[in-house]
């Protein structure tokens, strides 16, 4: 048993007992990672002589006493699109492989303010296009249950160090099941907040109007922990929600005694691997016995999610990575004949294939003469899967469905056929279409593998997605199940 | 024109610079001249991870020009994505408004040849400015600066009725002097904070559909949009009377060799793939917020102009010219403190303060006179305390040091004489020192009076009071 098979109280109380220094937690990420990355593959920089020079001065605070933050002296990893000043953040691209941030995330600002330690910056597919963490620029990564599978992406590495106690919490990004699908394939807990519930400055954009950062951890206690750490309005970030984020903690009573769930039928029909949804209906009746209640629903919009989400995130990635120029920051092709040949050759040798694809996919659907077929045609559709979800949730409080069709697969089974690899989102895309809160918690396995349950809320309402969660994972233990890496 | 065949057809498109404290999307300054690339940030170099908040000053000065140019105020209105690669351009797009800008259809009236014209306005928006390259001579390479990066711009496109040059001239002054009356931007074409883009296309007198357009880049003065349109026009007349066709293009026009040079085609034309910023929220502008910035609006020059041809009596010309410039305008009302004199003011105004500026090419604020100093110098004349000869001298002392026109006279002794006995001891030695002149007088030569009050006043130093002279004189002469 790892220190990180504590819970975080139990780590806390460690700590500020003097049981337990800073400097020990922060070695034991690090001599993990040491270990396990080299067949894990989770980090691409590490943070180790910062991090350790953190945590002495952490012990030195802890020594003068006072009240300290349950995140006080935590590791944590942090997803390379995520910019943290002076620590490479790479996105998973060649193209910023020499790219060090002249400014924190906000998100970062408040992890400091929380007092977690960043252990380092974990691994992805690149720009967060993909859902097999293939697309990393670097090296894939391995998942801890079964090394020749992939960890899901593009939050990959961020799941896989959780699921390999390499850190004791990540931080990852979703766009259209980037913090879910991962989590789900890893067996481990993924929140993807409400749009607008984490601040996205500093976040590198991939498609603005759906991308959310959100805590990836062992137990659902820790992900609201880090949720209550993070959320907030943030003046730099105009998308960013003014509420009252409320005490997550208390929302975990473990009572769900009269819920009404509903589960989409178009999440458990075609293409859905049939031990997923046998688990998933296992989960049902665990949540049918604590007194919950569950009807099948239809989302009826659902088929055309995939198609208009890959639109418009393509869209919006196509202007949103056209900043990469060459001309202030990251690869710049070298003795190019004129301006456009330094453009063409530097985006041509920074970008992978699957970037360069979304680029071209997004730069024609918001062409001159294209516009209207495609991109508005795809806002329109988003409308329509939103109202599927304001209708549903007239009725009920949670949707719940499977996080991902299948378990994990393995390395380099569907690289060759991206349409296959587009489909592994199709429970999670309408979700992010919808912008509302959803959480992925394991739910058993299949054949060794573990299976993600997908909790899906209403707008804002993460505290009852959580509670949810909390009452099934204390009912089942899922989330003790843990790889076997040795 | 000079070719009388054809009428020229020209819509404007101007973009104003506004002098907002900070940039529009971020908080750096946004004063001209710093070191290159002092005023910048994360945000407005484009780095990864960064977002826009849009500053509120921006808007509202966005919509007192929209307001003073008489557009209509959207109620609701978002911000879009200009696609392009450019390295003046860190995001690669410019944050622009595409289909819902600030203002729309609102009117401006031009003067030209005495005649009023009014030139419609189809939009006015508001966007972000681009930073400034230079390129290094020899091809070795480009410098960028992004300290305007970012700086809020408004782009006001007029409708297709400008007929001339001269018409599009009288429609840039009057839309510079409404951006300062509004005191929204410095408008200085030199400084790049108004810029100015023509579209120009001629067709048949009597012809109903337009004619193909070019579109005239790269003119930095208001006379430089005048001579490129003027080029233009012509050589677009001259490829029709060829049997030719203008071809859609954009044009730049160059300054030294007073000509235009085709920049690239309709073909080539970029397609910026606009969509809406999903970075920002869209914006909503209630009536309290409108009401609130109209009331900061102050009278306008053609409100001004009406006013002093009907509260001072002066011409529409003088009235035209003096509020041309709010600054001009406020000098004159200023001087109306300390004389009651409107005409006199002005016409000292439009002749030698105006002509004291051009001839130093300096501003307004250049001259050491202020409005007071105008009013007390007509003052000083009005009382007789100095002539109006005596006044030039006195008026060049004041432009030159600031001093008041009472110090300069003092210092100078520049008091009128007005004492009969100090004048006529005058008179006598000049008629006693000059014979022949009071005798050709004597003998019918009328022109000898004006030599004789000529050496009256050089002894004087023209202080003598001119009417005494005269009439003493003419006493002396015939007594």
């Amino acid at each position: 048993m790892s220190l990180f098979d504590l819970r975080l109280s139990e780590l806390h109380n460690r700590l500020t007992t003097k049981q337990l220094s800073v400097a020990e937690l922060v070695d034991a990420s690090l001599s993990r990672i040491a270990e396990t990355d080299v067949k894990i593959g989770a980090f691409l920089t590490l943070n180790e002589e910062n991090a350790r020079k953190a945590a002495s001065e952490l012990d030195a605070e802890l020594a003068s006493g006072g009240e300290k933050g349950l995140l006080f002296g935590i590791p944590a990893g942090i997803k390379d699109n995520i910019v943290t000043e002076g620590l490479r953040t790479t996105c998973g691209s060649k193209f910023l492989e020499n790219y060090d941030p002249i400014y924190d995330a906000t998100v970062m600002k408040k992890l400091r303010a929380a007092q977690s330690i960043t252990v380092g910056k974990l691994n992805m597919d690149e720009f967060a296009m993909g859902g097999s963490n293939e697309n990393s620029a670097y090296h894939p990564v391995r998942n801890p249950w079964a090394l020749d599978r992939v960890p899901g992406g593009s939050s990959g590495g961020s799941a896989a160090a959780v699921a390999a106690r390499q850190a004791y919490f990540t931080l990852g990004s979703d766009t259209g099941g980037s913090i879910r699908q991962p989590a789900a394939y890893c067996g481990v807990v993924g929140l993807k907040p409400t749009y607008g519930l984490v601040s996205r400055f500093g976040l590198v954009a991939f498609a603005s109007s759906l991308d959310q950062i959100g805590p990836i951890t062992k137990n659902v206690e820790d992900s609201a922990y880090v949720l209550q750490a993070i959320a907030g309005h943030d003046e730099r970030d105009s998308t960013s929600a003014n509420v009252d984020i409320p005490d997550y903690l208390s929302a975990l009573t473990g009572d769900v005694k009269g819920l009404k769930i509903g589960v989409p039928r178009e999440y458990m029909g075609k293409g859905i691997d049939p031990q997923v949804k046998e688990r998933v209906l296992e989960a049902l009746k665990v949540f049918e016995s604590m007194g919950a209640h569950w009807e099948e629903i239809s989302l009826p919009h659902t088929d055309y999610a995939v198609a208009t989400y890959y639109l418009l995130a393509s869209s919006e990635a196509s202007s949103n990575l056209a900043r990469f120029d060459g001309v202030r920051y990251g690869v710049r092709a070298s003795n190019p004949d004129n301006l456009l040949d330094m453009y063409r050759r530097s985006r041509s040798e920074g970008f992978g294939p699957e970037v360069k694809r979304r680029i071209m996919l997004g730069t024609y659907a918001l062409s001159s003469g294209y516009y209207d077929a495609y991109y508005k045609k795809a806002q329109q559709v988003r409308t329509l899967i939103k109202r599927d979800f304001d209708q549903a949730f007239e009725k009920y409080d949670l949707i719940i469905g499977p996080t991902a069709p299948t378990p994990a697969f393995k390395i380099g089974e569907q690289v060759g056929d991206p349409l296959t690899m587009y489909l592994n989102d199709i429970c999670t895309i309408p979700v992010s279409l919808a912008g509302v809160p959803a959480i992925s918690i394991p739910c058993g396995t299949a054949d060794g593998l573990p299976v993600g349950l997908q909790i899906i809320g209403k707008h804002f309402d993460e505290a009852t997605v959580l509670r949810a969660a909390h009452a099934f994972e204390s009912q089942t233990g899922f989330h003790n199940l843990r790889p076997a890496l040795s | 024109m000079a070719n009388s065949k054809y009428e020229t057809v020209v819509g404007l498109e101007v973009h104003v610079e506004l002098h907002t404290k900070s940039k529009i999307f971020c908080g750096c300054s946004t004063s001209f001249g710093a070191p290159p690339n002092t005023h910048t940030c994360p945000v407005c170099l484009g780095h990864p991870g960064v977002l826009p908040v849009l500053n509120r000053q921006a808007v509202e000065y966005a919509m007192k020009a929209a307001m003073a140019i008489n557009c209509e105020i959207a109620e609701w209105c978002k911000f879009d994505r200009k696609n392009y690669f450019y390295p003046d351009s860190p995001k690669a797009y410019q944050i622009s408004q595409y289909d819902q800008p600030i203002g729309q259809n609102g009117w401006i009236d031009i003067e030209v040849n005495g005649k009023t014209k009014r030139i419609g306005i189809t939009r006015l928006h508001l966007e972000e400015d681009a930073g400034k390259l230079t390129h290094i001579d020899g091809g070795l390479g480009s410098l960028a600066d992004f300290n305007r990066v970012g700086t809020p711009l408004v782009e006001i496109v007029s409708e297709p009725d400008i007929r001339s040059p001269e018409e599009a001239k009288a429609y840039l002054e009057k839309l510079r002097a409404i951006m300062l009356y509004c005191d929204v931007s410095d408008v200085k074409m030199e400084e790049g904070s108004m810029r100015c883009d023509a579209n120009i296309s001629i067709r048949p007198f009597g012809q109903e559909k337009f004619g193909t357009r070019a579109e005239l880049k790269n003119m930095n003065s208001f006379r430089g949009v005048q001579r490129g349109l003027e080029y233009e026009e012509l050589r677009q007349a001259d490829i029709l009377d060829g049997g030719g066709q203008v071809v859609q293009e954009t044009r730049r026009w160059d300054e030294n060799q007073g000509k235009t040079f085709s920049m690239r085609s309709k073909e080539e034309a970029h397609d910026y793939r606009y969509f809406p910023d999903p970075d920002l929220v869209r914006l909503r502008i209630d009536d309290e917020w409108k009401a609130r910035v109209r009331a900061s609006i102050p009278e306008l020059p053609d409100a001004r102009q009406a006013r002093y041809i009907s509260e001072y009596g002066l011409s529409s010309y003088d009235a035209g010219v003096l509020t041309a410039s709010m600054k001009l305008a406020n000098f004159f009302e200023e001087s109306l403190k300390f004389t009651t004199d409107a005409k006199a003011s002005a016409n000292w105004i439009m002749g030698d303060l105006l002509g004291y500026l051009n001839a130093n090419n300096f501003e307004l604020e250049d001259a050491k006179i202020t409005g007071q100093g105008l009013g007390e110098l007509i003052q000083l004349i009005e009382k007789g305390t100095i002539s109006t000869k005596i006044a030039k001298t006195v008026f060049k002392g004041i432009v030159e040091t600031g001093k008041s026109p009472a110090q300069i006279v003092e210092e100078q002794g520049l008091v009128q004489i007005s004492d009969e006995g100090a004048i006529v001891a005058v008179v006598d030695a000049v008629i006693a020192a000059n014979p022949q002149s009071v005798e050709d007088f004597r003998g019918g030569k009328d022109k000898a009076i004006g030599f004789l009050v000529g050496q009256i006043m050089k002894e004087t130093k023209g202080k003598a009071n001119p009417g005494l002279v005269n009439k003493l004189l003419m006493e002396r002469l015939k007594g």
